[in-house]
């Protein structure tokens, strides 16, 4: 177990410093997410151009893995069309849960979370946000759980 | 084999004496010794564990006695001519005997053995307060409840038109009496407590609360899930109806606690669930309950349960509850002075009378990501909302840290405590914090 690992300079950076930190109104998707067991909590709202995220944007509160993650996929995913949201999302979720895992996509800064990984209690902070904008996409706007 | 002949008996060092001192007469090194799990090494540490308010590590008498009563008398219990089940039964009957000299209830009748403090709180939302309340009857509780003295009593509500009132509390953690005072009325049919909160460690002002429920003729609830290890218990001094606590948080196993009801009350409380053990005769046509407390306990108990939590409350009676109280306020002591240092770190429960909890926020760290930086030390705290959401609301954060401690614990375990903190705060906290960056 290395915390060095897990809480690495660029988690670290977008923890003190959250990108995309705000909201957009009116907003095209919007979703709510919780994670009870630390009470993290966190909304999110994007503007869509036809296929493509023209915006994203998020808030809330939360542990240094969860803002992180929202900071870093808000980022990442701007201007990407839906189809590779879908696609960073599988292999987000891949990295998070298999081990050893080989991306086959360029993951970018995204790459700094495979250390979470190792500590399992902590898999849940890094995936709300990504859980929580599928739920906006899908446009349910309704609250999403991590449990 | 004759120590006595190998150590010559010398006398102790000043080091010796003053850790004594420190630790209200309790001999810290030897205690530590009874506890298995304290000399484990945690991610290549030595463990501290600062967690026993969420559940207490097991002393070796405790888990001796459940492996002996395993190996060598176990069989049901009042139901067998043969000696096993003679034995078994005498086991579990000893337990409730020890239990009810424990908390000086009047008889044994009074003593239902549950899994925990949970179930004893439901037995009485469902079996005391629903055949009672009607629509505007009111329950009365405090802010500072744990969820388990909280969801029992609105789902009762919601099964009855009773109303759930909450007596609020103030910024260092304290139930407002004149408030509580207040929301007491005619129609108060029950008020339930909490001797001690796990969130906070406010120790209640039971004496005064319950004097003035009583004036309001309100039936009595205590949940001293948090009490019964830190401090002896009289339920007849405190004259409360029921009082419910858990045998995994005062040294004994999991699944098995207590619930103590007044025996007039339980005589007129219709049994809660059904089964083997709680009847005295069934027909089709109709069926006898058994006598008290035999009533409550529908099925096959947790019979090894019942014996290890005797020997825990052996355990503890050998150590002194006085004795255990001193030690561990000489610990919130040391650990409040330490932690209150540290910049940025803010205490949440600041009650003058308190038991030997530490919650706290450390500005720029989530509670969260403490708890992972200080695991990686083998050092173990409670992160989160403590099943007591509504603290969290009144306080305005999401989450806390929370040292709970016990009197197996040390200066040092605290002393790492804080330099865990401080590495957490040089890790993440604001960059202005460390003075570098
Ligand atoms: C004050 C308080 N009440 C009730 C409970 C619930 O106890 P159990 O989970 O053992 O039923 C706890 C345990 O966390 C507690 O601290």
């Amino acid at each position: 177990m290395d915390l060095q690992d897990l809480y690495r300079d660029v988690i670290v950076d977008h923890n003190r410093n959250p990108r995309n930190f705000g909201r957009i109104d009116p907003a095209d998707a919007h979703a709510e997410g919780f994670n009870p067991l630390c009470g993290d909590h966190l909304q999110l709202w994007a503007k869509l151009d036809g296929d493509r995220i023209a915006d994203v944007q998020f808030e809330g509160k939360g542990c240094a893995i969860s803002v992180a993650s929202a900071s870093l996929m808000t980022e990442t995913l701007k201007g990407r069309s839906l189809t590779e949201v879908h696609d960073y999302f599988k292999q987000i979720h891949a990295l998070l849960t298999t081990d050893d895992y080989k991306p086959t996509l360029p993951l970018g800064k995204l790459a700094a979370l495979s250390g979470v990984r190792e500590f399992p209690s902590r898999v849940k902070c890094a995936s709300l946000c990504w859980h929580t904008l599928m739920a906006a996409l899908d446009r349910q706007n309704k609250p999403v759980s991590t449990e | 084999m004759n120590s006595s002949v190998d150590s010559p008996i010398t006398a102790p060092t000043t080091a010796q004496l003053q850790a004594q001192a420190q630790s209200g007469g309790l001999d810290v090194v030897r205690i530590r010794k009874d506890f298995p799990i304290l000399s484990r090494q945690i991610n290549g540490k030595p463990l501290a564990y600062l967690d026993s308010g969420a559940s207490s590590q097991k002393p070796r008498s405790v888990i001796d006695a459940e492996s002996h009563y395993y190996e060598q008398i176990h069989a049901n219990v009042h139901r067998g001519v043969h000696s096993l089940s003679q034995w078994a039964t005498e086991a579990y009957e000893g337990a409730r005997e020890k239990v009810r000299g424990f908390i000086n209830a009047a008889s044994t009748r009074e003593i239902i053995f549950v899994r925990g403090t949970t179930e004893a709180i439901n037995l009485v939302a469902q079996s005391y307060a629903r055949p009672r309340l009607q629509p505007g009857d009111e329950i009365l509780i405090t802010w500072l409840e744990h969820h388990a003295n909280i969801v029992p009593w609105q789902m009762v509500c919601e099964q009855t038109g009773a109303k759930l009132k909450v007596a609020p509390i103030d910024e260092r953690g304290e139930v407002d009496v004149a408030a509580f005072e207040n929301l007491l009325g005619p129609r108060t049919r029950l008020v339930a407590l909490a001797h001690i909160s796990n969130a906070l460690g406010t120790v209640l002002p039971l004496q005064r609360l319950i004097a003035a429920a009583r004036t309001h003729n309100a039936a009595v609830l205590i949940d001293g899930a948090q009490a019964v290890p830190h401090m002896a218990v009289d339920v007849r001094a405190l004259d409360c109806d029921f009082y419910a606590f858990s045998g995994h948080k005062m040294y004994g196993p999991t699944g098995i606690g207590v619930l103590y009801a007044r025996e007039a009350i339980l005589k007129t409380m219709p049994p809660w669930q059904g089964g083997g053990d709680m009847i005295l005769q069934v027909t089709f046509d109709k069926t006898t309950y058994n006598t008290l407390p035999y009533r409550f306990e529908a099925g096959t108990p947790n019979i090894a349960g019942a014996v290890g939590l005797g020997a825990a409350i052996d355990y503890l009676q050998s150590l002194g509850l006085a004795r255990i109280a001193v030690c561990e306020q000489q610990l919130l002591r040391y650990a409040t002075a330490t932690l209150e240092k540290i910049p940025g770190l803010r205490i949440i429960g600041t009650a003058a009378e308190k038991a030997a909890v530490v919650s706290f926020i450390v500005d720029g760290v989530h509670p969260h990501d403490l708890g992972t930086i200080l695991d990686a030390d083998g050092i173990a705290i409670r992160t989160g909302h403590h099943c007591a959401m509504p603290v969290m609301e009144f306080f305005n954060v999401p989450a806390t840290a929370r040292a709970s401690l016990s009197f197996h614990n040390t200066r040092e375990e605290i002393d790492r405590l804080a330099a865990g903190i401080e590495k957490a705060r040089r890790l993440l906290g604001p960059p202005t914090a460390t003075g570098t960056n």
